[in-house]
């Protein structure tokens, strides 16, 4: 084509992919602000479409855009920096509700509006990247390697970003990186006339001066916390931010919180003032004011998670998901020896910790309180000491439980591995005790019942009926599991602190119907009948007739929180009148229904090109297989994030940190992905290209393989080490797997180049849809499979791709 | 010129007339539109309740709930720009986060509380203060508290010129009931809480019963009653609104 090209613009295009990666990890956090994290899921998924949208545009369009490529590129990168922070605040103002949506017509409608002003920022990106590939199609290799090397430093940068500002100032901040993209190509492409870098510079200041005005992040009214500071004299009077969530410090000084779930019907006090604690305007936990009136405190007995303090004394005590403080002030108030009390969240420690110390009494730094900032698994997986009581509070609002928002969250509290080390972790005759929300019909409750029993098995116990004791109030359960027997003077004091308040018992070794649903009385005794069944052959038959899912969660699936089963979706819809609405679990529901929409939109895109596009239907090109072509890259699409997404999960279970992990585990894939496109230049020629990939899916099969073979072992080899050890071990793991994995798709874009150039674009689409499609499938085949299957899916793919890059672009 | 003038006159007359008919006619048509729509959110909570029978252990809701749910003007209660919708049997946002209730739920929860002619029940959470209209329809006296300023004046303003003068309405926090006016034969709490206000348990007539709607503003997880009995002991039961089992098979 061109004589004496310039250099790509490496550093602009990096800048670009690492702003855009920054902004999709920015928006999933703002929107699980505004919104609800599972909606923030599908918007973003669906946004991420504009990749495919970009290929289809600029399908029809590059021959008329690559002879103008610097303006072409400027244009669209400096678009970017407009439509990041211009689109959201446009988005934002969409006044969307999903509990209405199946309703009320006019959501759907806003839903899909959302999506469309999101895709924007995508599509501006994308097409810059796309024409970067088309235009230096001699050195695809090289700048899709920029492009991955750039995303590898903004999915770091932006977890520091968030550590440092507001979610609102990172989006100016990303605008403005957007911009500066663009000035700093106009620099490495010495674009004429040069006065345009200085406009652009320029430019990038305007979203750091945007009136704070409209950068107030607009959330729902629906909202836990903004549903509270509709009370008069509520104020939220202390904000914090990091990559973990908003925090959210309010104040009622007219009308007391009194945030005491669960209370009996029989108690008389109510709780000292409270501060309210929000994550993510949402999720509410409370630091209570320090007293000295022992009598104050007395709710804290009145509750189901008072049980354990009951039935021994526990001197040695640890309790997960501190939060504010309830479950250490509960303890204390029953004469808790010591306390380790576990929370990952630091900026809600240090509020009862420093901010707050005096107001909560100087609860978190009292002598025999420590508190540790770790994430739950990971201290009780560390740790060597042994326990009286291992307490999980309720950690999760009853609002967000209750509608099945976290059925696509992977949780490994409460899988069965989960209590099997918990229950390593007690003492002779000590205690796990669960609390959870009552659902109707139940779920948590007696999922988590099987999974106790199962854990109990796996562990090689099989009398597991006499060490599990389950109690209920109308709002709240609590599980006891023991590592002995309970004896049977245990089980009177059981016997009576429930009578005392009101509660139900559901189980406890030698139970009788007549003592069940006295007190909070439902239809049937469902929780007692669930608890013996479980305990008995039938359980199997029960697991498969109940019409919510009861399987216990594992860490190779864990979703604790799906209970969705399609056989009660149509009888449930059909209940819709009478308010059988609550019913749905709608975390699954919304994966399937982003499936289906990602499917139709990228079908539509992908197609699209092939019939409007003379170029793609040409002479020079009507030998070249569509369908082969699509193949390699759908492919290859899907198994690159399938393996990423499940390697990620893998490696939370080794650096125990949910974000740390995930940052640190995609930073490493796109780094060495990024190296290994860049390696693969030496094979991107016509005589090489096939070892290159051969080489390259070979090397990913056989580490795949092994890794799912060895990393469990190995992981609880290694678990001692400090984890600055375990980070570099995981770097290393990650290199050679993630090396290999760079290499197929530059050098397939490498022969498409050679051979149809005009295809590349239309391959950059057919990319980013099947990106979009692989994170969704990804999940759905967790839920039902585990990732040891999403593992064993991606490396079949990688295999077909190969046979596909062997058999070459031609029409058979 | 007089002649002119008068013409004129008569015209403008004549015009104001025709306006005022067409508007009238509008008035009543609307009116009629209203009634129609809510006899057919009656029919549509009456076939409901069949199905839900299984729970409520009738057939039916009582006959006075339904000629209460039949004759009060829900339209009347929500925002203009909601109006249209406010018969259909689902919540409707109100405004301040709040929203009115799906009409199949206020009937049911009116039904659970028993309601006769000569009883006094108190509310917590007025919101449109359309559940204390049925009420009002129903028992002798209905006191109703908002925490939320401006809906508490609406509501309390919207009462009035309803002509529901049996119900008083209260601005402030219904943590502790309204004890002056108690004990109540019944009470309904639709206001989040994190628990049941023990105050509100004490005011309760042996023999009365309270029901508390249990989930998010849009849609109602679960109605939990809650029931003293003539001794004075205090029990919960716990009802799905919807007929659902939640086994597959014989159990």
């Amino acid at each position: 084509m061109m004589e004496n090209k310039k250099p790509p613009p490496f550093y602009s295009i990096a800048l670009l992919s690492a702003s855009s990666l920054a902004y999709e990890v920015l928006l999933m956090r703002l929107f699980s602000i505004i919104q609800w994290h599972h909606f923030a899921y599908m918007i973003i998924s669906l946004a991420l479409l504009g990749y495919g949208a970009s290929g289809t545009f600029l399908s029809l369009t590059a021959h008329r855009l690559l002879p103008r490529f610097p303006l072409a590129y400027l244009g669209n990168v400096a678009m970017f920096g407009l439509s990041a922070v211009g689109c959201y605040l446009i988005a934002q103002q969409v006044s969307f509700n999903p509990e209405e949506i199946l309703w009320d017509p006019n959501q759907p409608l806003r839903l899909l509006l959302i999506y469309l002003v999101l895709t924007l920022p995508f599509f501006f990106v994308a097409n810059g990247i796309g024409l970067a590939l088309t235009h230096y199609r001699g050195e695809i290799t090289r700048v899709y390697a920029a492009d991955l090397l750039g995303a590898s430093i903004g999915s770091l940068s932006i977890v520091l970003l968030l550590f440092l500002v507001y979610p609102a100032t990172a989006l100016q901040i990303l605008g403005t990186l957007g911009f500066a993209a663009a000035a700093l190509a106009s620099w490495e492409l010495k674009y004429q006339p040069r006065r345009i870098a200085l406009v652009l510079i320029l430019l990038s200041f305007t979203p750091l001066m945007l009136p704070a005005g409209w950068l107030a992040l607009a959330i729902s009214p629906y909202k836990g916390m903004n549903q509270s500071l509709q009370i008069s004299g509520t104020r939220i009077i202390d904000e914090y931010s990091s990559p973990l969530g908003l925090i959210s410090v309010m104040e009622s000084s007219q009308i007391p919180l009194r945030h005491a779930p669960g209370l009996s019907l029989n108690a008389s006090g109510e709780p000292p003032s409270q501060l309210g604690v929000f994550t993510d305007a949402d999720a509410m936990t409370v630091i209570t004011a320090h007293t000295d009136e022992r009598d104050k405190l007395s709710y804290l007995d009145q509750v189901t998670s008072a049980l354990p303090y009951h039935i021994n004394k526990p001197e040695k005590i640890l309790i997960l998901g501190a939060g504010g403080g309830a479950e250490v002030l509960q303890a204390n108030y029953h004469g808790a020896g010591h306390i380790d009390a576990v929370e990952l969240n630091p900026q809600i420690i240090d509020l009862v910790r420093e901010k707050y110390k005096d107001f909560a009494g100087g609860l978190y730094t009292a002598a025999n309180v420590d508190v540790h900032i770790a994430e739950a698994r990971g201290f009780v997986s560390g740790s060597a000491e042994r326990y009286d009581l291992i307490q999980i509070a309720l950690l999760d609002s009853f609002g967000a439980s209750s509608a099945g928002l976290y059925s696509l969250s992977e949780n490994y509290l409460y899988t069965v591995q989960a209590l099997q080390e918990y229950l390593a972790r007690l003492s002779p005759g000590g205690m796990l005790a669960i609390s959870r929300w009552i659902k109707l019909p139940p779920r948590d409750t007696l999922k988590l019942f099987a999974t106790a029993v199962e854990a109990l098995r796996q562990s090689g116990i099989d009398e597991s009926g006499n060490r599990l004791v389950l109690i209920r109030g109308w709002q709240t359960s609590t599980l006891l599991v023991k590592n002995s027997p309970f004896s049977e003077k245990e089980i009177l004091g059981i016997k009576k602190f429930c009578e005392a308040r009101s509660f139900d018992t559901a189980y406890y070794p030698g139970i009788t119907a007549a003592e069940t649903n006295r007190y909070n009385v439902l239809a049937e005794p469902y929780f007692f009948q669930g608890a013996q069944v479980l305990l008995s052959d039938e359980a199997a038959t029960y697991l498969q007739n109940y019409k919510f899912n009861l399987q216990p969660a594992s860490d190779d699936q864990p979703y604790f929180f799906h209970f969705f089963k399609w056989g009660a979706l149509n009888e449930i819809l059909a209940l819709r009148g009478q308010g059988g609405m609550p019913l749905l679990e709608w975390g699954y529901l919304i994966l399937i229904a982003t499936l289906i929409q990602a499917l139709i939109a990228s079908v539509v895109l992908i197609l699209l090109p092939l019939l409007l596009s003379r170029r793609l239907l040409n002479k020079k090109t009507k030998n070249i297989s569509h369908s082969r072509i699509s193949g390699y890259f759908i492919a290859l699409g899907l198994a690159f994030l399938f393996i990423e997404i499940a390697f990620i999960q893998k490696f939370i279970l080794f650096l125990h940190h949910p974000l740390y992990a995930t940052a640190m585990v995609l930073a490493s894939f796109l780094l060495f992905a990024g190296l290994g496109s860049a390696w693969s230049q030496r094979y991107a020629n016509p005589q090489s290209d096939k070892n290159g990939v051969k080489g390259a899916v070979t090397g990913i099969i056989s580490v795949g393989l092994l890794y799912l073979l060895a990393l469990g072992p190995l992981f609880s080899m290694l678990n001692w080490l400090p984890i600055f050890m375990k980070v570099i071990i995981s770097v290393l793991l990650i290199a050679p797997l993630a090396f290999c994995m760079g290499m197929p798709f530059p050098l397939g874009m490498a022969r498409l180049g050679k051979a149809a150039p005009a295809f590349i674009p239309w391959v950059w689409g057919v990319n980013g849809c099947a990106s979009v499609l692989s994170a969704v499938i990804a999940t759905i085949l967790a839920i039902h499979f585990g990732f040891t299957v999403v593992v064993i899916s991606a490396l079949m793919l990688y295999g077909m791709a190969m046979l596909v890059f062997n058999g070459g672009w031609g029409k058979e | 010129m007089n002649i002119i003038m008068c013409l004129c006159r008569n015209r403008f007359v004549l015009l104001i007339l025709s306006v005022f008919v067409l508007l009238m006619g509008t008035f009543t048509q609307a009116q009629e539109n209203y009634t129609k729509a809510r006899q057919a959110m009656i029919k549509e909570i009456e076939a409901d309740a069949r199905i839900t029978s299984f729970y409520i252990n009738k057939k039916e809701f009582d006959p006075k709930v339904m000629a209460a749910m039949s004759k009060v003007p829900r339209h009347e209660f929500v925002p203009w720009q909601e109006r249209l919708s406010a018969y259909a049997n689902r919540p409707l946002p109100i405004g301040h986060g709040q929203t009115i209730s799906q009409p199949y739920i206020v009937a049911l929860m009116t039904d659970l509380l028993k309601p006769e002619r000569q009883q006094k029940v108190l509310e917590v959470g007025t919101g449109s203060g359309y559940q204390a209209a049925i009420l009002a329809e129903l028992v002798a006296e209905v006191f109703t508290i908002e925490i939320i300023e401006p809906l508490g004046n609406q509501a309390k303003e919207r009462l009035k010129q309803l002509n529901y003068r049996n119900v008083t309405v209260r601005i402030g926090d219904g943590y502790y009931g309204w004890e002056e006016q108690g004990p109540f034969d019944g009470i309904v709490v639709t206001a989040a809480s994190s628990h049941i206000p023990p105050p509100l348990i004490q005011q309760l007539k042996p023999g009365g019963r309270m029901v508390i709607p249990v989930g998010s503003r849009f849609m109602v997880q679960q109605l939990v009653l809650v029931e003293k009995d003539a001794k004075g002991n205090v029990t919960t039961r716990q009802i799905l609104p919807v007929r659902f089992v939640p086994l597959t098979g014989k159990h």
